[in-house]
């Protein structure tokens, strides 16, 4: 078992404190850079970003629409303004390129609720972990297309979808939102590891399907220098992802996590001391193949 | 509240149950009443406008806490409009004044300090030295005073005393000149004797309603909706109305006409010759009842005698009469045809039949009503006279339903203004300062040394006047333009303006009022329960006593006398301009401002102060203080009384009296009841003779005056004629050219009365109308790319003003043409408007100047 | 335009990763089907809970109105994205998205009139903002849009029926004189003054609530309503005849044919006006035209 007291402690040793949570550092800032582009014209009239994460507009110019609430909305029946069309094909192109989770652990703001969650779960060694699929957010996926075509009233999803709601109750006004963020936070910090994100989200689901075949992945290249010190399962959201690109060297499995669930946060980049991690491109595992020819052509010599 | 704590229980239980049911209640009846406990209803007449509308306002515990339209009132018969409505909400503003403040640096008075907090004695120990100083240093035109129509009757007589006996100055002007002057000068010309002949009941007996520049439907809503009354329940009755832009009244219009502006003089030429042409006057009539007289012409604009305008006019200011005939009258008119003077106009052709035919028809009886539009005009006199000629031709006058009526815009207008003659040319009940009798008549009554009032030429019994400064009298004359003039050439040092929003009113803000307030040289007094603009520009302010704060009386459009009593008491130190008035004059002694020659004639007087003199003359002080009761035993505070030690009220009235019932008056009809008479009745409308009102003047049976056989008599007149003064079309002052393409009016709306100071300190009524907008017409928008809503910046060669663009909302104006109400402290349109004034009434036209509009 | 997204590999995954992730062939058969039967029932219960609240939450109050454009509420519901777009385009900032609490769908736009109605800006900024078409770009002129109606709600109050001059609603109309137009009657009360009662014209009005607003009453008399809940309905059968003829111009049967009349001299009939006309009866005489009244009167002189 891996000592929570410890957790991080020899990445901090080997690349200081600023390396080893770089990724962490960069995704807070863009998480909360992207809300001050958003209050920045409430707060202060200066008006760089209008609307919120469903549809946007940036400096006048740049429309932004989340596919998922327009998917929703399609589904109940509306055809979309131009703008949106847009807005929907510049968002997907995005997170073709860069992962649809991208959008959990970069943009989403529940993602600092749940990772906080998940903080405070290991440092209070909270262990009790309800047993439920993770598959369990397809289903909600499913059922938040689904009810647009059967029930009146559109996108019901979006009447509780904690995601919009937490992001829009921050740049409007939060109203009763800090509820929905409070229970997520306490069905993570209690009921479930990573129950919400992890789990449940259907918003998560959609952009994990959107993402299945992006170019940036993380990769673990340098899995042979892997001293099994297991954090970098304890720190990651979505830790399945890991052992197939880490430990599959011997099946001939790729190294990239190429799973659809990862996150592409990084996390396991900063926690490890050793450096396995890294983000590359979908296609890393060549480059894999060809150190290691390089490694053995480089023995033959010697 | 009267509810018991078992009621109390009770009803919360109801309530609290109800609303866990998500019902609301209606307020139960008996709850209701029981809150109504302890209310003591009196009678007032409403603050505002000149219809007379009087209220019941409810007192508990010292403030007033319900009101209601009386129902026993014959004007509006429990009605009100939607000011009326909130008339306890003026008197509880939150920045009321309550404090005397006075400019100050470091503890002394400084004409650029800051506002700081005074005693009343500073106050006026201030005021005095500079009022004495001023009047010593610049003779009788060194100081001034600017009241109003809104002033109760006996504040306007006090300050009549204090000003032209007091002081010995003629400075004294109400801002009435910016609203009736022109409506007087025509009534003293055509028959003698100011206000109108009929009375409100015209609007039940007129067959057709003709409304010249009055927009009666906003600013005379009860009347407004007595009219409309008489249109939809009498056969056959027609509403015409005129105006130069579609107000509010088109809606009720049967013959709804746009003219341009200006060109009223010669519609109502045409209608004259067309009477004439088609012999429908009534020859009997004229023949008995009519002199024939001209006017002078190109008389000027008012302006200062070195604008272009006014060295152009051959017969600057001039206005004596001359005799003509009716064949020349009649000459004179001729060139008004219907080709010419559709031309003119732009009204079409037909209309301006319809309107002709409607006068010349022996059997109908037409009333025709006006305010601003008439008034506020560089022909003002003229125009009011031209409606008058129709009327006498006619002999459509002085009965029922056959009525000219000149609507008056002040509560108080005509009962203190005019009737109380606070006009420099004026004394009480019509008297004039130009006639020696006259001045010796007051003088008498005052109790005063002959030869203390001014008279208008510095002259009595044909000897120059002596001032304070040794130098003769001189001319003592100045109107209310030109107290603004002088104080900006620095020949007037000292101006207390009250009850009124001068620097919010008068025109050419920025040229001649604020820099003359500013001038280093001048102390400006400004007295109003708020901070109004014109408190703003003074160097002291006066914190004053409001309506029913004060024991009160106006005066109505239709000559009815309304008093009321006082209700609650006035804020922190406020006190009532009567008490101002007449403090102030205890600080100022006889010594000061007359000279050795008049206090010779009564030696006594020299060691007495003002006030001695003016108001402890044992006429004024004669009626002891008494608890003020009324018939059901309620008792009210008087707070003068009790600061002065007698009943200044009824001693102001009883004396104010004798200038129409006193042995020897030199002018009569303008008798009136004594003062306990009115506290008991909704009114009377003067001339009361024997305890009768009069309805309609001048005419047998109905008045008194006229004696048995004599049909029709206007007495005004030595003999007994109306004059008939025949007046061209002359162009405005300054119409639209290249650069300043549209004509600019401006008025008022139903929601604000005139300056906004109390109705904008309302919220409902601010909420409902906020800003002062111009109304303009879609395709003027358009052409300056300006849509409806849009901030226009309006410029003319005096200023500019930036508000909203309205295109679609109550008043329709034709292209060329804009409106603007004034009401909006934010958006003071006075910047725009040009101090031109009718050269015979003084009396402003804030109605037509040329204004170029851009996007702001 | 989104649905292409549902490909078929994209199905495939989808349906693939509705089980776990975990290594499938691990898992015996029935333990898998159990499993999905399970979370399958969970999620179910979620959206019966999802749809029965949308119930709930799509019953707006009755002051609340939606902003110029707005589809049929059901339409809307489904169409908006809760982007908040109007919100910040919306000149004079009235509108509101509905807090979670709110009784209104979470994140979606309305106005109160009472405290800030529509100000009908002629280029109407929301509607060009709204990204979905959840405010129909079709509506061009502020003045077409109908946003609710105003109702003069209580007669009793409304001080215009009682022969005050008020006609504040009047007065502020943008659509003016033909919303709100003023119905002018004979005070019978005070018997000399008129009353000028506003109605309201639902070909006109927009529902802007500026009338609302504007009242003085402590609490309005005219209010704006939902049109469903404003409006009522004539019986689909019924027509009023006399709109009929004059909609056709002439009399939809054939036109009566001219009548006569039994009537003694000096005496007409005016079928379609007032009926019987006796000539001179309008002259005045100090008699009855009934020779009884002045039989039985008594003697004249007395």
């Amino acid at each position: 078992m891996v000592d929570m007291t410890t957790l991080g402690d020899d990445a901090i040793a080997a690349k200081g404190w600023v390396k080893s949570h770089k990724y962490l550092i960069l995704r807070r800032i863009s998480q909360l850079g992207i809300l001050a582009l958003f209050l920045t014209g409430p707060w202060f009239g200066l008006w760089i970003v209008k609307g919120n994460l469903a549809s946007s507009l940036t400096l006048d110019v740049l429309p932004l629409t989340d596919p998922y609430v327009l998917l929703q909305a399609s589904l109940s029946g509306v055809v979309p303004e131009t703008a949106a069309i847009i807005g929907v094909v510049i968002v997907l192109a995005f997170y073709l390129l860069v992962g649809g989770r991208v959008y959990c652990s970069w943009v989403c703001p529940v993602n600092m609720v749940t990772d906080l969650a998940a903080w405070l779960r290991r440092k209070l060694g909270i262990r009790s972990n309800s047993q439920f699929s993770r598959s369990t957010r397809y289903w909600m996926l499913a059922l938040t297309l689904i009810l647009p075509l059967l029930v009146t009233g559109g996108i019901i999803w979006e009447l509780v979808n904690p995601v919009s709601m937490m992001f829009r109750g921050i740049v409007f006004g939060m109203g009763a939102a800090w509820v929905m963020v409070l229970g997520i936070f306490l069905f993570d910090l209690i009921v479930a590891k990573d129950g919400w994100c992890g789990h449940i989200c259907p918003v998560g689901a959609f952009y994990n399907l959107v993402g299945s075949k992006s170019l940036l992945r993380v990769n673990a290249l340098e899995r042979q220098a892997c001293n099994d010190c297991m954090e970098c399962y304890v720190v990651c959201p979505e830790p399945q992802v890991i052992k197939p690109a880490l430990k599959g060297e011997k099946q001939g499995a790729t190294p990239v996590i190429l799973s659809s669930d990862c996150t592409n946060c990084g996390r396991c980049i900063d926690i490890c001391a050793k450096d396995v991690f890294s983000y590359g491109g979908r296609h890393a595992k060549k480059n894999d193949g060809l150190k290691r020819e390089g490694e053995i052509s480089q023995g033959a010599q010697a | 509240m009267k509810l018991t704590r078992r009621d109390f229980i009770k009803s919360n239980a109801v309530a609290a149950a109800a609303s866990v049911a998500g019902v609301t209640l209606p307020v139960s009846s008996a709850v209701a009443a029981d809150a109504d406990d302890g209310i003591r209803w009196d009678k007032a007449a409403c603050r505002y406008c000149g219809t007379g509308c009087s209220v019941l306002m409810g007192v508990r515990d010292g403030k007033v806490v319900a009101s209601q339209g009386d129902p026993d009132a014959p004007v509006n018969k429990g009605l009100n409009c939607i000011k009326g409505y909130f008339l306890p909400k003026i008197l509880y503003g939150e920045d009321r004044l309550t404090k005397p403040l006075l400019r100050k640096t470091n503890g002394k008075y400084d004409k650029n300090g800051k506002f700081e907090a005074v005693s009343w004695e500073e106050a006026f120990q201030t005021m005095a030295e500079k009022w004495v100083a001023a009047r010593k240093a610049k003779g009788p035109k060194g100081v001034g005073m600017f009241g109003s129509g809104q002033w109760t009757v006996w504040e306007g007589y006090a300050a009549q005393k204090l000003l032209k006996a007091g002081f010995r100055s003629n400075s004294l002007e109400p801002n009435a000149r910016h609203c009736m002057a022109s409506a007087v000068g025509a009534f003293m010309r055509a028959f003698g004797i100011d206000e109108p002949m009929g009375c409100y009941d015209d609007l039940e007996h007129a067959d057709v309603f003709v409304l010249w520049g009055a927009n009666m439907a906003e600013m005379h809503p009860i009347l407004w909706s007595r009219l409309t009354d008489t249109r939809l329940t009498k056969p056959g009755c027609e509403v015409h109305v005129l105006s130069t832009f579609e107000h509010r009244c088109y809606e009720l219009a049967d013959n709804g006409m746009i003219f341009e502006p200006q060109t009223d003089l010669a519609i109502l030429n045409y209608i004259a010759n067309y009477i004439i042409q088609n012999k429908a006057y009534n020859k009997e009539f004229i023949d008995k009842h009519v002199n024939f007289t001209k006017t002078p012409t190109d008389i000027g604009y008012g302006l200062r005698a070195t604008d272009p305008r006014e060295k152009a006019a051959k017969n600057r200011n001039k206005g004596k009469l001359s005799k003509i005939s009716f064949e020349e009258y009649a000459k004179s008119v001729e060139p008004y045809t219907l080709e010419y003077t559709s031309k003119l106009s732009k009204v079409p052709k037909d209309q301006l039949l319809k309107l002709a035919k409607a006068y010349a028809d022996p059997n109908k009886k037409v009333a025709s009503y006006w305010t601003m539009g008439f008034n506020q005009h560089t022909r003002g006199v003229w125009v009011n006279g031209l409606c008058y000629n129709v009327h006498l031709l006619m002999g459509k006058i002085a009965e029922p339903g056959n009525s000219p009526f000149s609507l008056t815009g002040q509560p108080s207008a005509c009962g203190t203004a005019r009737e109380v003659g606070t006009f420099t040319h004026r004394l009480p009940a019509d008297l004039v300062t130009k006639k020696d009798a006259h001045c010796k008549f007051a003088e008498k009554t005052w109790k005063l040394p002959a030869g203390t009032i001014p008279r208008a030429n510095g002259k009595t019994d044909g000897a120059d006047q002596t001032d304070i400064s040794g130098k003769p009298m001189g001319k003592t004359l100045i109107h209310a333009v030109a107290m603004h003039r002088a104080l900006n050439d620095g020949k007037m040092n000292t101006f207390w303006v009250m009850c009124n929003n001068n620097m919010q009113a008068a025109a050419n803000m920025n040229d001649e009022s604020y820099p003359g307030w500013r001038n280093p040289d001048n102390f400006i007094t400004v007295s109003d329960p708020y901070p109004t603009v014109s408190a703003q520009a003074a160097d002291l302010i006066l914190p004053t006593a409001m309506w029913i704060e004060k024991e009160g009386a106006y005066g109505n459009a239709e000559r009815r006398t309304q008093f009321w009593r006082q209700q609650v008491a006035a804020p922190g130190e406020s006190k009532s301009d009567v008490w101002q008035v007449m403090e102030f004059a205890k600080y100022v002694k006889v010594k000061d401002v007359w000279p050795e020659d008049l206090i010779a004639k009564m030696p006594e007087y020299a060691d007495k102060t003002l006030f001695d003199v003016l108001y402890a003359n044992g006429q004024v002080d004669k009626f002891p203080v008494e608890q003020v009761t009324d018939s059901r035993g309620n008792k009210y505070e008087n707070d003068e009384s009790k600061d002065f030690g007698f009943y200044v009220q009824k001693g102001l009235f009883e004396e104010y009296r004798l200038f129409n019932s006193a042995e020897g008056i030199p002018k009569k009809g303008h008798e009136m009841a004594d003062f306990d008479a009115y506290h008991k009745v909704r009114g009377l409308r003067w001339p009361v003779i024997d305890g009768k009102e009069t309805l309609w003047r001048f005419r047998e049976g109905y008045d008194p005056h006229v004696a048995k056989g004599e049909g029709v008599k206007f007495y005004g007149k030595p003999d007994g004629r109306a004059n008939i003064i025949t007046a061209p079309y002359e162009p405005a002052a300054e119409p639209p050219d290249k650069e300043y393409d549209l004509w600019l009016c401006t008025g008022r709306v139903l929601e604000h009365w005139h300056s906004g100071s109390m109705t904008r300190r309302v919220p409902e009524l601010y909420r409902a109308v906020p800003d002062a907008v111009v109304y303009m017409h879609p395709k003027d928008a358009k052409k300056r790319r300006l849509r409806n809503g849009a901030n226009a910046k309006l410029t003319t060669r005096r200023g500019e003003i930036v508000c909203k663009v309205d295109t679609k909302g109550r008043n329709k104006c034709p292209e060329g043409l804009v409106f603007v109400p004034w009401f909006d402290a934010g958006r003071l349109v006075n910047k725009l408007t040009l101090d031109q004034t009718d050269p015979l009434s003084k009396e402003t036209d804030y109605k037509k100047c040329g204004v170029k509009i851009t996007r702001a | 335009m989104v649905l292409p997204l549902l490909n078929a590999t994209k199905l495939k995954t989808f349906l693939l990763q509705m089980s776990d992730s975990k290594d499938k062939n691990e898992l015996n058969r029935r333990q898998f089907l159990g499993n999905m039967l399970k979370t399958a029932c969970g999620v179910g219960l979620v959206g019966l809970g999802l749809a029965a609240y949308s119930k709930r939450a799509s019953t707006m109050p009755a002051n609340y109105i939606r902003p110029p454009g707005a589809l049929p509420e059901e339409d809307f519901l489904g169409a908006c994205i809760r982007c908040g777009l109007c919100v910040r385009d919306c000149p004079y900032d009235i509108l509101f998205l509905g807090e979670v609490g709110d009784e209104v769908a979470t994140g979606t736009p309305y106005f109160i009139a009472r405290t800030g109605p529509c100000e009908m800006c002629e280029e109407i900024p929301c509607v060009v903002a709204c990204p979905t078409n959840a405010l129909d770009h079709d509506l061009k002129d502020i003045e077409e849009s109908r946003m609710g109606l105003a109702v003069l709600i209580d007669q009793e109050t409304c001080i215009a029926f009682h022969g005050l001059r008020c006609e504040v609603c009047f007065n502020v109309c943008p659509i003016r004189n033909r919303a709100i137009t003023l119905d002018m009657q004979h005070n019978p009360r005070s018997g000399k003054h008129a009353l000028f009662i506003p109605v309201v014209h639902s070909d006109a009005c927009t529902g802007c609530g500026l009338c609302e607003r504007a009242c003085i009453l402590e609490e309005a008399a005219i209010k704006v309503f939902p049109m469903h809940l404003a409006k009522g309905q004539l019986g689909s059968h019924y027509r009023l005849g006399w709109k009929e003829k004059e909609k056709a111009g002439e009399a939809l049967v054939t036109p009566d044919t001219e009548h006569r009349y039994n009537l003694p001299d000096g005496v007409r009939y005016d079928l379609q006006g007032e009926g019987l006309i006796i000539d001179g009866e309008a002259e005045e005489t100090p008699f009855s035209s009934n020779p009884l009244d002045t039989l039985n009167s008594g003697f004249m002189d007395k």
